[in-house]
């Protein structure tokens, strides 16, 4: 196999630090600017599916909530494409976060075979020096997360529970709950990708 | 159809030398928040290698006019007026174009509008220090500002920022996602700061100091300052079979 070698340095990452919501959620802040909403609020554009809830909370190794985070959402739709389906939100003082979107469908894996249905999240706060990539499954695809290509390739079978939301039903709307730990006994597995 | 070279296929594996580890001492809010475990290699699909898309009616006409896009009707920002500007490429040197482009800063005392900031320094009512472009066609992006001050934070003793603008870049993956922050060439202060220091490699820091560029100042308005940004980039696939492209 022939590959091209980079000619260039990617460009080093820093903290988004303590401020970041002025940056990338400057409505919630309060910042007005230009008046035009905030980047990625509101309901995920993911097309037509079924309605769910996202619900998360952030915590560090002292379990302590981090409160000045951001985090971003990208899904395929229900079809298992990806067109719009990306949503960002800040984190609130007590870590948590929530996104309404739709259920999306299996994407293809590495091996050919379709994925479990998952979202990919990313999360950048104070305190995190590479913005921390990971994933989030349903646990009632159980039958395809125990084939999904990814999960799989989590040696420690005990971890990949870490990635794995729990369905409950709030007023006949699905949600699925998921903690991110950054650090500590249930560290969330997150990815070099 | 045959991809030309680098515009099909995965991308190069991040270099997590050039980056700064998770865990760095020197700047404490790292203990609690760095992950133990190494992250986990991950065979990338399309839910890494699609991301989102930014068109110009994404953004309001002022965004990415900091001295203005706050300010009362016919006020401006107090500060060194500038104009920063680069080029968004990729790893094989290729310009990244239509990605959106975010950036937040301090206002020219070195204070944010933020509900937690601790600092003394006055708020400038005309200032709020946020913005966005989206690159053009040869992937440069410009934006008018105040230069930022300096500004103390609880870290060491009595540990100072160097002046920096916060950056947030998409690319066209999601995996090319990155956050890092821009300092200003000349600096002292870049070389004792605990968030610059803590990517390891001297010529890595090197690469987020904007260049003073007295070619593009604009006479009796603005300095300019080039800073350029380089985003992860696709391997070519030319010998590969890929059972899907992107
Ligand atoms: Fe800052």
């Amino acid at each position: 196999m022939l590959n091209a070698l980079p000619t260039l340095k990617e460009t080093p990452s820093q903290t988004a630090g303590p401020y970041v919501h002025i940056g990338l959620t400057p409505g919630l802040e309060g910042m007005g600017g230009s008046n035009v909403p905030d980047l990625g609020s509101g309901p995920i554009n993911a097309g037509n599916g079924q309605p769910i809830t996202i619900a998360g909370c952030i915590f560090d190794g002292s379990a302590a909530p981090v409160g000045d985070a951001v985090v971003e959402l990208w899904q395929a739709d229900a079809d298992g494409t990806h067109a719009e389906g990306w949503g960002r939100t800040a984190g609130a003082a007590d870590g948590s976060f929530r996104f309404e979107t739709i259920k999306p469908g299996r994407v293809l894996g590495p091996d050919g075979q379709p994925m479990a249905p998952h979202l990919t999240l990313w999360i950048v706060a104070r305190g995190i020096n590479v913005g921390l990539h990971t994933r989030l499954y349903f646990d009632d695809e159980g039958e395809a997360n125990a084939t999904d290509f990814i999960l799989n390739r989590i040696m420690d079978s005990r971890r990949r529970k870490t990635l794995i939301a729990a369905r409950s039903e709030v007023e006949g709307r699905p949600t699925y709950s998921l903690d991110i730990r950054l650090q500590g006994e249930n560290e969330t597995v997150f990815f070099d990708i | 159809m045959i991809p030309l070279p680098g515009e099909d296929g995965a991308l190069y594996q991040r270099d997590r030398t050039w980056h700064p580890p998770a865990n760095t001492p020197g700047y404490k809010s790292t203990t609690f928040r760095a992950p133990k475990h190494p992250p986990l290699s991950l065979a990338q699909t399309r839910s890494e290698l699609t991301g989102p898309t930014f068109g110009h009616g994404s953004l309001g006409p002022l965004d990415n006019d900091l001295i203005h896009n706050f300010s009362a009707e016919g006020g401006e920002a107090i500060g060194q007026r500038l104009i920063v500007y680069g080029q968004v490429l990729d790893e094989n040197a290729r310009p990244v174009r239509g990605t959106l482009v975010e950036f937040w800063q301090a206002n020219a005392g070195g204070r944010y509008r933020h509900k937690r900031e601790g600092y003394v320094a006055a708020l400038d009512p005309n200032f709020g220090g946020c913005g966005r472009a989206i690159t053009d066609d040869n992937g440069y992006y410009h934006f008018r500002t105040i230069k930022p001050g300096a500004y103390p934070w609880p870290n060491g003793g009595n540990d100072w920022r160097p002046a920096h603008i916060h950056f947030s870049v998409f690319g066209h993956a999601f995996a090319q996602r990155l956050i890092t922050q821009m300092y200003f060439e000349g600096d002292p202060m870049i070389w004792q700061d605990p968030i610059a220091l803590s990517i390891p490699d001297r010529a890595a820091v090197e690469q987020l100091i904007a260049r003073l560029d007295r070619q593009n100042t604009t006479p009796m308005d603005s300095l300019a300052y080039r800073f350029d940004i380089v985003l992860r980039g696709r391997r070519s696939t030319l010998f590969e079979n890929r059972s899907e492209g992107n």
